[in-house]
């Protein structure tokens, strides 16, 4: 019996290795070293020399790119994703009450999400809000005329991509789709005999029994938006411009690390990430005990 | 709903479709039109006549570096860190779910942080840990670290290998079969759809990604497509419109195939564990 138990011991381990191996070298080691050089000047060529605290206090103090590039993101973060996922609920409740034809506009909905990321719809987007891209072609063709490039000018750069986030909402609008054929049909047959009308029962059913949904949904989302890196690379070519107006997070500190080679404030800048990312995951969780709502399985 | 509420819904809904593949199919268009037409007739998705000198143009690459090669690159280091991560992470999947070790709870929970771990933080560490390796200009960065499981992955598989009945488990054991020969013989078949699954969106996140190419590699010869197409952004082929365009459409082509064949397994990928695709 014993020797049995000894087996599964070693058993476990040989199965988990792959993980426990990389977990060590690929992330452990790697998050320790962020750690110690966001505390260091370190360009590569030379050995990380220590700073102490130098790094973050430049960040607060004297970088005014990096209050610029916090500006950025926060805008891009707080304006895409609720919209996204306004966007997802609304299309998905309408896929809902179809019974025909679903799986084509679920296909036709969900193909931006699925090609959003990639370089070549960034390329696209680029075109399409470009002095003589499609967005002006149009306005043209309907009287309003407009020459400027929606790309170039400061105040509409990063509204594009907000809206390109936007246009790939198909991945939650799915994850709502599914969530919305789990309510039974009684619940709202019960509702309507009651007397409650289409706006009651979206707030008094939909919402609170998607609400576990929702939570997962915004959760996810906020996370990746933080994170946004390729569109706005392709878009700016690289420069965050106009204006560091499209300089979202992730490319100050591609930028920093990449284009500058200062490793150790690049680093610290990937801490504070990880701090406001965290943060903002522990709101949402902590908030979600007032609006979401769990159906209890017992009864 | 009625008739003609049907018929209402159905000219919305199809209206609201069309508008949001408007961008794709204008891509595909404008792929096809001669140079000088593109953005003088934006709008219009109908070529004057159909170019497809632009897929020549745009396949001849750069500095004598061709598409072929791009196309050739983004495969092996699709597929190699695609195979890898999916092996990967079913063993570790089987074994954080299956087999009651020391340990086991710790090592679960440091799974489901790396899952949560926002890529920023570890990509300067991985670079100088690369660097000094020497794996720099070549494609291991971008292959070896998928071989030791996916997060993701391994918590999907989990999620699957629990809903195989432990019975069969005592079964397989009481007829002399070891906990490996339980795992080839019993759970990976059983698990097919979430190997599919995770196949798929692996497929997805290595074609499209960008970063890891244009840290590590810094030789055009060895650039993947997602990366070979900044190069139509960058200087001397800024005329290329066409070209580029054709480009960026053949790039999304093995995505949109994947998607046709296999959607079943993304729908349902996506619906029980809100992968984002």
């Amino acid at each position: 019996m014993k020797k049995l138990r000894e087996n599964e011991h070693i058993t476990g381990y040989v199965f988990s290795a792959p993980f426990i191996l990389g977990f060590l070298i690929f992330t452990l080691y790697p998050i320790l070293s962020s750690l110690y050089y966001s505390f260091t000047n370190y360009n590569l060529m030379e050995a990380p020399r220590w700073l102490g605290l130098a790094n973050y206090e430049r960040m607060f103090m004297e970088d005014a790119k990096i209050a610029k590039s916090f500006q950025v993101t926060f805008t891009y973060v707080f304006a895409s994703v609720p919209l996204r996922l306004i966007f997802a609920l609304f299309v998905a409740m309408i896929l809902n009450a179809s019974t025909r034809a679903v799986g084509l506009y679920r296909s036709a909905f969900y193909l931006p999400s699925l090609i959003g990321g990639s370089v070549a719809v960034a390329i696209m987007w680029q075109q399409i809000f470009g002095d003589k891209g499609l967005v002006n072609s149009f306005l043209s063709l309907i009287g309003i005329p407009s020459s400027t490039s929606w790309i170039g000018n400061p105040s509409t750069a990063l509204w594009t991509l907000v809206a390109l986030s936007i246009w790939q909402f198909g991945s939650s609008m799915i994850i709502f789709l599914a969530g919305l054929k789990n309510i039974p049909r009684d619940y709202y047959e019960a509702a309507s005999v009651d007397g409650a009308n289409a706006v009651s029962r979206f707030f008094k059913i939909t919402i609170p029994l998607l609400s576990p949904i929702i939570l997962f949904n915004l959760t996810l989302q906020t996370i990746s938006a933080f994170l946004t890196f390729t569109p706005a690379y392709i878009i700016s070519r690289g420069e965050g411009g106009p204006l560091d107006q499209t300089l979202l997070y992730s490319l100050y500190l591609y930028r920093k690390a990449f284009s500058h080679f200062e490793m150790g404030y690049a680093s610290a800048m990937a801490w504070i990430m990880l701090l406001i990312v965290g943060i903002f995951t522990a709101l949402i969780f902590k908030s979600s005990t007032a609006w979401v709502h769990y159906e209890s399985k017992g009864d | 709903m009625t008739k003609s509420g049907r018929f209402t819904y159905h000219i919305l809904v199809g209206l609201l479709a069309l508008g949001m593949t408007y961008p794709i199919l204008w891509l595909v268009a404008s792929s096809l039109k001669p140079n000088n037409e593109i953005f003088a007739t934006a709008y219009s998705l109908i070529p004057s006549r159909l170019e497809f000198a632009n897929y020549v143009t745009g396949w001849q690459g750069f500095a004598g570096t061709t598409f072929a090669t791009f196309f050739k690159n983004s495969f092996i280091i699709v597929i190699i860190s695609t195979i890898g991560a999916v092996i990967s992470s079913a063993l570790v999947a089987y074994g954080l779910a299956r087999t009651r070790f020391f340990g086991q709870k710790f090592w679960f929970a440091c799974m489901m942080v790396t899952m949560m771990l926002p890529h920023d933080v570890i990509i300067v560490p991985q670079y100088v840990m690369f660097a000094k390796f020497g794996w720099l200009s070549t494609f291991k960065p971008l292959i070896v670290p998928h071989f030791f499981g996916a997060p993701f992955f391994i918590f999907l598989m989990m999620q699957f290998i629990r809903t195989i009945p432990r019975e069969l488990d005592e079964a397989a054991k009481i007829d002399g079969c070891s906990k490996y020969g339980i795992f080839f013989r019993i759970v990976v078949p059983l698990i097919v759809p979430a190997l599919i699954t995770c196949s798929i969106f692996s497929f997805y996140w290595r074609w499209d990604d960008f970063i890891n190419p244009l840290i590590y590699l810094n030789n055009p010869e060895k650039y993947p497509v997602s990366l070979a197409l900044k190069l139509f952004l960058d200087g001397e082929s800024l005329n290329n419109w066409g070209g580029m365009f054709a480009m960026a459409t053949l790039s999304l082509l093995p995505v949109v195939i994947v998607f046709f064949i296999f959607q079943k397994y993304i729908v349902e990928g996506i619906s029980t564990t809100g992968l984002k695709g």
